[in-house]
């Protein structure tokens, strides 16, 4: 495989394309809406009508508005349906020639739309994740190309490094120097790891990722796996993540196939297998030392840093690991270069941010916006508040090592260092509407018996402080508190947090502490008052 | 968070005669050159295969992997996905992630246990239904989301569901 047959097999695809091509969203929760029933009576319509040589049906990745699925877009016109039923196919395609039919239209002027700044969804739902065709089509593996023939490792590696690009798995970490860690680091093999247990609650964005651009992730490891100096590279993904699983695995087939993956890439001296290990459910694999200890087949406990797996990671060897959005947006910045990615984003937080926003609140969906953008502008604008109007009353980010942050902090804008200042953290990319309806002391309380269950067990202020605190909430909800429980429950988070070993258990305490914070009135209301068990 | 499979509590002794499981499970062994470090990728399978882990099922891999057998159960109970007894025929997974606790999934695991007579994690003393709950399926976007038999249900509803569950134990009989 040559720069030539790359360009080769993008200009037959674009000349074999249709005119026009109607996208079906083939991803999991519009799948789960009946999205391959409505593709399956499209083409029935489209081929009873004679015009199954003019129109191509295509399944495509996450268009985004995935609480207004399933989704179906009109290329090259743009529109897009919602809410679409199998019921509607007849409508669709009398819609291509006579305009579109109003009643399922979907407003790509909405904020929604306008508001976001894809990079790493650029391709979501405009490219079928099973054809590595499409993806070449739309410019793929041009990059990696490029990367191999005419730059060093080096060079490679303080492109990211300038870029300002930051790890997306939520602590933040400069990926630049991460990957110059690993370069640096002695060994006889080398591994680039890329972390998708995604298993924050209420957080679906490298799913979402990996179901519709599986490529785009290979790519940018493949490109990461030139400039640290490894060969062999592993997915971690979450069991619970079928679909994922299934695209994942046909890309990596068909990319071998074309030797973009595997040994010699582009004919050169650089060889890269990437593997797949599914997790089996524990959500401390996220934390990376345990994900290691998963992969080589053992309980997933974290041990203690350092050594950082960037020196002695898998099998005692160095190990680059970052999360799928971070490789995700490894090509774009080669591509456009490091001072285009610096212009997007606030000073230390640069890029964009992807977001699943969910909950109480009128579009959820997949969502890729600036960093800097405030949550006023994403809940209020591209979120389009609650669904009936109930007022909003705080935004959870980071999941169960996060906070919440109540409706008064709204104009904080969105960047690492903001949401660790007001108590939470930027997390992976959950985002969690509450309204008033929504009791704080039971999230709180939820989140600490998630952290109870999935505390690995390893070190003693994580595995029975978690205990102690959802027994003490539990107590509180009841009605059986007493007003000093309220300075024990404080006590305990600080403890946790200084003393225990592993990101799960020193950040446990988030959500206990920040909705202690701004809702202590919550807490001090059950001090004492008996509550019905049924809300 | 464990995931239902088909294959679910059919007893081994049934089909001894066209049991080709155990040669499956052994050339995925084998295609990892029997090495300790592929033994979740091993439980995956012999799960995939057999529905639940038994201490027979185990001991084997054990043995095959030449891994203690400490070490094998250890790994077994450490993953939720993992299950060493049998679930029931058909099962019911209500997501309890965040979006789908704030749209309602605990009152909905409620009722259902409710409705049902079986607790969650629990499978009914005929073997016939199991309810499950899962930390997050990452369908977030329609919530509150229930897999019923591998099928993913989003806006899931009570009555709806139950007809559903009725239905499919219904069936059958």
């Amino acid at each position: 495989m040559d720069l030539h047959e790359l360009e080769a097999i993008a200009e037959r695809e674009q000349a074999q394309r249709p005119h026009l091509r109607i996208l079906c969203c083939a991803a999991a929760g519009c799948q789960a809406s009946g999205a391959l029933e409505i593709k399956r009576r499209l083409e029935l319509v489209l081929s009873a009508a004679g015009k199954l040589a003019e129109v191509e049906v295509t399944p495509v990745g996450c268009m985004g508005l995935c609480g207004h699925g399933p989704l179906v877009r009109i290329e090259p016109e743009g529109t897009v349906f919602e809410r679409v039923t199998p019921a509607d196919a007849e409508e669709i395609v009398s819609a291509l020639e006579q305009g579109p039919c109003n009643v399922l239209h979907c407003d790509l002027n909405h904020p929604f739309f306008t508001r976001q700044q894809p990079i790493v969804l650029r391709h979501c739902g405009r490219i079928n994740p099973e054809r590595i065709e499409d993806y070449i089509a739309v410019g793929g593996y041009r990059t990696l190309y490029h990367v191999i023939h005419d730059l060093t490792p080096a060079e490679v590696i303080q492109i990211i490094a300038r870029s300002g690009l930051r790890g997306r798995g939520g602590a933040g970490y400069p990926t630049g120097l991460k990957w110059a860690t690993v370069a640096k680091s002695p060994g006889e093999r080398k591994f680039v790891i890329c972390n998708a247990d995604e298993g924050d609650p209420g957080a679906f964005m490298d799913r979402s990722v990996l179901e519709s651009d599986p490529h785009l992730v290979l790519e940018g490891m493949a490109i990461a796996a030139y400039a640290v100096g490894a060969e062999q590279g592993f997915i971690y993904v979450r069991g619970e993540y079928p679909l994922a699983i299934e695209r994942l695995q046909k890309a990596i087939v068909q990319a071998r196939r074309l030797g973009l993956l595997g040994a010699q890439i582009f004919e050169s001296g650089f060889n890269f297998r990437v593997d797949i290990r599914v997790g089996a459910g524990a959500f401390v694999c996220g934390e990376e030392t345990a994900l290691i200890a998963s992969i080589e087949g053992r309980r997933g406990q974290p041990r203690p840093r350092p050594p950082y797996p960037a020196e002695k990671g898998l099998w005692g060897m160095p190990t680059l690991i970052n999360n799928v959005e971070t490789f995700a947006n490894v090509t774009a910045i080669i591509e456009n270069g490091p001072e285009w990615f610096r212009q997007i984003g606030t000073e230390k937080s640069k890029g964009t941010k992807v977001f699943a926003l969910t909950g109480k609140i009128r579009n959820t969906g997949l969502i890729e916006v600036p960093m800097g953008i405030t949550l006023r502008e994403i809940v209020y604008e591209i979120g389009d508040g609650t669904p009936d109007g109930t007022p909003v009353k705080a935004v959870q980010t980071g999941g169960p090592s996060g906070g919440c942050i109540p409706a008064e902090l709204f104009d904080t804008p969105v960047d690492y260092e903001s949401l660790a200042a007001v108590g939470s953290i930027m997390g992976s990319g959950g985002m969690v509407v509450m309204d008033e309806h929504t009791n704080m002391v039971d999230v709180a309380r939820f989140y600490i018996e998630f952290c109870k269950d999935e505390s690995c067990g390893k070190c003693i202020p994580c595995r029975v402080g978690t205990v102690q605190l959802f027994n003490l909430l539990t107590k509180l909800r009841n009605g059986q508190a007493q007003p000093r429980d309220l300075d024990t429950i404080e006590e305990l988070c600080e403890l946790m947090r200084e003393t225990s070993l592993c990101g799960l258990g020193q950040s446990a305490p988030n959500p206990v502490l920040s909705t202690l914070q701004y809702f202590r009135h919550e807490y001090e209301q059950l001090i004492g008052v008996e509550v019905d068990h049924g809300s | 968070m464990t995931t239902p499979t088909t294959d679910i509590a059919t007893d081994r002794n049934v089909r001894p005669v066209s049991d080709n499981r155990r040669k499956i499970l052994e050339a995925t062994m084998k295609r990892f050159q029997y090495q300790g470090d592929a033994l979740i990728e091993v439980l995956h399978k012999a799960q995939e295969l057999y529905g639940f882990l038994s201490p027979e099922l185990l001991s084997e891999v054990a043995q095959r992997l030449r891994l203690p057998p400490s070490r094998v159960y250890g790994v077994a109970t450490f993953y939720h996905f993992f299950s060493l007894v049998p679930q029931g025929e058909h099962s019911c997974t209500v997501c309890l992630g965040t979006a789908c606790y704030v749209r309602g999934a605990a009152h909905l695991l409620h009722d259902l246990e409710t409705l049902s007579g079986v607790k969650a994690g629990h499978t009914s003393s005929d073997g016939r239904f199991s309810l499950l709950t899962a930390r997050c399926l990452g369908a977030c976007g329609i919530a509150p989301a229930v897999v019923l038999d591998g099928e993913v249900i989003g806006h899931a509803d009570c009555s709806d569901l139950t007809a559903r569950i009725q239905k499919l134990l219904g069936r059958e009989e």
